[in-house]
């Protein structure tokens, strides 16, 4: 794969800052279940870039710029109103808002077409990135820092260099009052920091990142990154800032994989690039699926490994209190088909886990608790009874209702505040004493 | 954007330069009935019912608050639309068959339903964003695979993304079959699983409860989702169907609270959607039907929302204004009420004491010559030289929502525990909506003299 300064700068640079700024911004919206909005936004943004250019008849950013944001601000404001007047559930309005605008934008297009004014929707779409061909540009990567090459950067680049500056600007004044609006919008408003205002700030910011994206990258480049890279950082952390951090780094391996995968897969398979777009998106949905596969705490396999230990230590638990109860009325070997019963687990295995831990031995097909196993399970059944005894004592439960509730507790390591200790559970039996 | 290259002059023209040559009535009326010519008449009732199958069906999803979910279903699409024409071609066979491409379509757009549930169901992300990570990653899956097709496809695979914006004056005579055998299904499976339907949509908790097989409901309402989306593609493209699943079920909800009403209506507003859109785009030159049929169906929502009789805008703003002005004149005439018992020698409002109430109260001068004006003209204050002063039928109304007032305090204080002092805000909302029947109770059970606590308020 060759990468050259003239073919390769500006498309990557383009889609990395695309990526940060949408990244950065998608944590607030996805914290405010907002997701969405910047779908919505992307779409209706079509009929502002098109009337602006339509009025102003030339493709000076600024005007289009303008037309965009106000759009963009204006489905914001229409969802809500469709919302709040309409009593429309707030998914439908959300749809209604902006599969309207999106079709008002492609009847103006083909207007404008008809004119033989070139506005693509397509490119909205996909984005333009192949096209940002640098052809002045220098050989080496040391000509790179000099005050010249500033004058051949793209519009598109300086665009989105100052709407990431804005986002950030915006993140690192306002963090306070934007992390309390995302998580309690009722308290910050309560405490003085205009919510609304602040969600319609958002709403701004959201609606120029996507204008000054698009030009390069495309909507759905835009749609990606407000949503995946906040959403693998929300898997990965629960702190706010770190989940910044995370958004942000996960937006910047998306864009470069992407970018670097869009030429290199191919490649390999002697065909021409794909759309680095596209290729950024799937890199993102990538990240995010590893993620959910192997994030430490929120991750499907973290979970299914916490679950599965789990299962074990009750499995094994459930097995000594039944010896031990076993014990009680003076049984001191059970045969393991006794067991079976009383193990959901597969037997063997628990009962590989406790003889691994010395807690009971295997004797002729039958088990009997060590001592170190006697200790455990009279722990176990302790607390039990005394869950029992609160449960009936305390929380006013019907002592033939309290079993299954006391079999859950056991396994916990919260034992119920008594008084004194009482000596026996509700249904008579000897509550062990404490080691 | 492509860079321009159009001329100065062409940039030149604005928007107040559009003029589009208006078709006379005799055309429209030629392609209203019909009678404009095999291929209109094609797309016209193609388009029709297109709108109604995805009018009845998009009552479901609606009600199933599932509306942005069909929008991650149409996206996901396009990578289907892909893949299947990758498949065919490499099998040999000609990629642009409408049936594989509509295949491959149902597959993944089913496939990214199962993914949404699949994040919901194991991580902590919510739908919102679920519905976001779908669409984007697979229509950014599709905009690859076509991307793909484009540069190396040796079969012409031009007119694959016409999916994404839909070519309605394209509709051949089987896409409109297509489109009336998915609009019978359906009519028929809304007929037929009526019962069913209606019973998930509003309490899919009872249902599971009460034995019905809630998924393979579910399953049947999606599945027709995913047919509607599928027929629309070729049509209106991938992003407008959702407007066709979602605007003209959203606009008969306005009208009616009955299902099969909503449903009948839907299906109505959504079929004449299709029908003028079809035919306006017929008859204006440059008019994409997609788009036009969809600010139809926009419009028709616009409509509904603002002048429905008893839901619209409207309405319940007319509906809200009364009421508030009904209680704001109940609050005056109980306030005239308490002023005349504690001053039986002044018992006429002057115009200090009605700013003063005014005050009280946070209403605007304004408002407060609004509420006087009305309920003199209802007779129940009477202007007199020194001030308004209560008519009979007024002094009855004030004394019965001062007593009201008491008695719900007294009832607060003595069985709701409400401290004395915290319960004269909430009692202000609801002395005006007590019914005899509550007030006849009320008196039964605290068999209290309220005056007592009218006494030790003045």
């Amino acid at each position: 794969m060759n990468l050259s300064i003239a073919t390769d700068l500006f498309p990557l640079l383009a889609g990395i800052l695309a990526a940060l700024v949408c990244g950065l911004l998608g944590n607030f919206l996805v914290l405010r279940k907002l997701s969405l909005m910047g779908d919505a936004i992307s779409h209706s943004v079509l009929p502002g870039l098109v009337i602006a250019f339509l009025l102003t008849a030339s493709r000076n950013p600024l005007p289009m710029f303008i037309g965009a944001t106000i759009a963009g601000v204006a489905t914001a404001l229409l969802t809500e109103a469709i919302k709040r007047f309409g009593k429309v559930d707030p998914g439908a309005s959300m749809g209604v808002v902006f599969s309207i605008l999106f079709a008002l934008g492609v009847l103006l297009i083909e207007q404008a077409a008809a004119r033989q004014i070139d506005l693509d929707a397509d490119c909205v779409l996909h984005g333009q990135l192949e096209t940002l061909v640098w052809y002045a540009a220098p050989d080496s990567i040391n000509a790179l820092f000099s005050t010249e090459t500033l004058r051949d950067v793209p519009r598109q680049i300086t665009t989105l260099s100052i709407a990431l500056a804005a986002a950030l600007a915006a993140i690192l004044l306002l963090f306070k009052e934007l992390r309390l609006a995302a998580f309690d919008p009722a308290l910050a408003t309560a405490l003085g920091f205009n919510a609304t205002a602040l969600h319609y700030l958002l709403m701004i910011l959201v609606a120029a990142a996507t204008v000054a994206s698009f030009e390069a990258v495309g909507s759905i480049l835009v749609i990606a990154m407000l949503v995946c890279p906040a959403a693998t950082a929300r898997l990965l952390t629960d702190r706010l800032p770190a989940q910044l951090w995370v958004s942000a780094a996960a937006a910047v391996a998306a864009a470069t994989l992407g970018y670097l995968a869009s030429i290199a897969i191919p490649a390999a398979l002697d065909k021409p690039a794909v759309n680095a777009a596209g290729s950024m998106t799937l890199a993102a949905g990538a990240i995010l699926t590893a993620a959910i596969l192997i994030s430490p705490t929120h991750g499907v396999l973290a979970r299914a490994i916490r679950r599965q230990r789990l299962a074990r230590t009750v499995a094994k638990e459930d097995l000594l209190a039944t010896l031990y109860r076993a014990q009680e009325n003076g049984q001191h070997e059970v045969t393991t088909t006794l067991l079976k019963a009383v193990t959901g687990r597969s037997l063997a295995a628990t009962i590989q886990d406790a003889q691994r831990q010395n807690l009971l031995t295997i004797h002729k097909g039958n088990a009997a608790l060590t001592p170190q196993g006697t200790h455990a399970a009279r722990q176990l059944v302790r607390k039990h009874r005394l869950w029992e005894h609160y449960l009936v004592g305390k929380a006013g439960i019907a002592p033939d209702h309290v079993h299954d509730t006391a079999e859950r507790l056991e396994h916990t390591n919260i034992e119920p505040a008594t008084a004194q200790s009482p000596a026996t559970d509700p249904h008579g039996r000897h509550i062990p004493p404490p080691a | 954007m492509n860079p321009s290259n159009a001329t100065p002059e062409n940039n030149a023209t604005s928007l107040a330069d559009v003029s589009t040559a208006w078709p006379s009535l005799e055309d429209t009326l030629r392609v209203l009935t019909l009678r404009a010519g095999f291929n209109t008449n094609t797309v016209v009732a193609g388009a029709t019912l297109l709108g109604l199958a995805a009018g009845v069906v998009g009552v479901f999803a609606l009600l199933r608050k599932r509306s942005l979910v069909t929008d991650a279903l149409s996206h996901a699409t396009l990578p289907g639309i892909a893949l299947a024409f990758l498949a065919a071609t490499a099998l040999g066979y000609t990629g642009r068959s409408l049936p594989v491409l509509l295949t491959g379509a149902a597959v993944t757009g089913v496939a990214a339903i199962a993914c949404i549930q699949l994040i919901l169901k194991h991580t902590r992300l919510r739908e919102d964003a679920a519905i976001g990570i779908v669409l984007s990653v697979s229509f950014g899956a599709g905009v690859v695979g076509l991307s793909y097709i484009q540069s190396n496809a040796a079969a012409n695979a031009a007119g694959l993304s016409k999916f994404i914006y839909g070519q309605t004056a394209a509709m051949s005579v089987a896409d409109a079959t297509f489109m009336g055998v998915i609009a019978a299904a359906a009519i028929a499976a809304a007929l037929l699983l009526h019962k069913e339907f209606a019973l998930v949509c509003f309490n899919d908790a009872f249902a599971k409860v009460g034995g019905w097989p809630v998924a393979a409901i579910d399953l049947a309402m999606m599945t027709l989702v995913v047919l509607v989306t599928v027929a629309g593609l070729q049509a209106v493209g991938l992003i407008l169907v959702v407007a066709l699943l979602i605007i003209p079920a959203v606009a008969a909800r306005f009208w009616t609270q009955r299902l099969s009403r909503l449903l009948v209506l839907a299906g109505a507003l959504g079929a004449l959607s299709g029908y003028l859109g079809a035919t306006a785009s017929a008859l204006l030159p440059r008019q994409p039907a997609g788009a036009v049929i969809v600010l139809t169906a926009g419009t028709i929502f616009t409509i509904s929302m603002l002048f429905a009789p008893r839901r619209g805008v409207i309405a319940n703003t007319a509906r809200h204004a009364r009421l508030r002005l009904r209680i704001a004149g109940e609050h005056l005439l109980e306030a005239a009420h308490d002023h005349a018992r504690d001053h039986p020698h002044t018992p006429h409002l002057d115009r200090a004491t009605r700013y003063s109430i005014a005050r009280q109260r946070g209403w605007h001068p304004a408002a407060l010559a609004a509420i006087t004006a009305l309920l003199v003209a209802r007779k129940r204050l009477a202007t007199t030289r020194r001030g308004l002063t209560l008519t009979p039928r007024g002094a009855a109304d004030g004394a019965r929502v001062r007593r009201n007032h008491d008695l719900w305090t007294a009832y607060l204080i003595k069985h709701a525990d409400v401290a004395p002092n915290h319960v004269d805000w909430s009692v202000d909302q609801v002395e005006h909506v007590l019914s005899t029947e509550l007030i006849a109770q009320l008196e039964d059970e605290l068999q209290t003299q309220p005056q007592t606590e009218t006494r030790a308020r003045t």
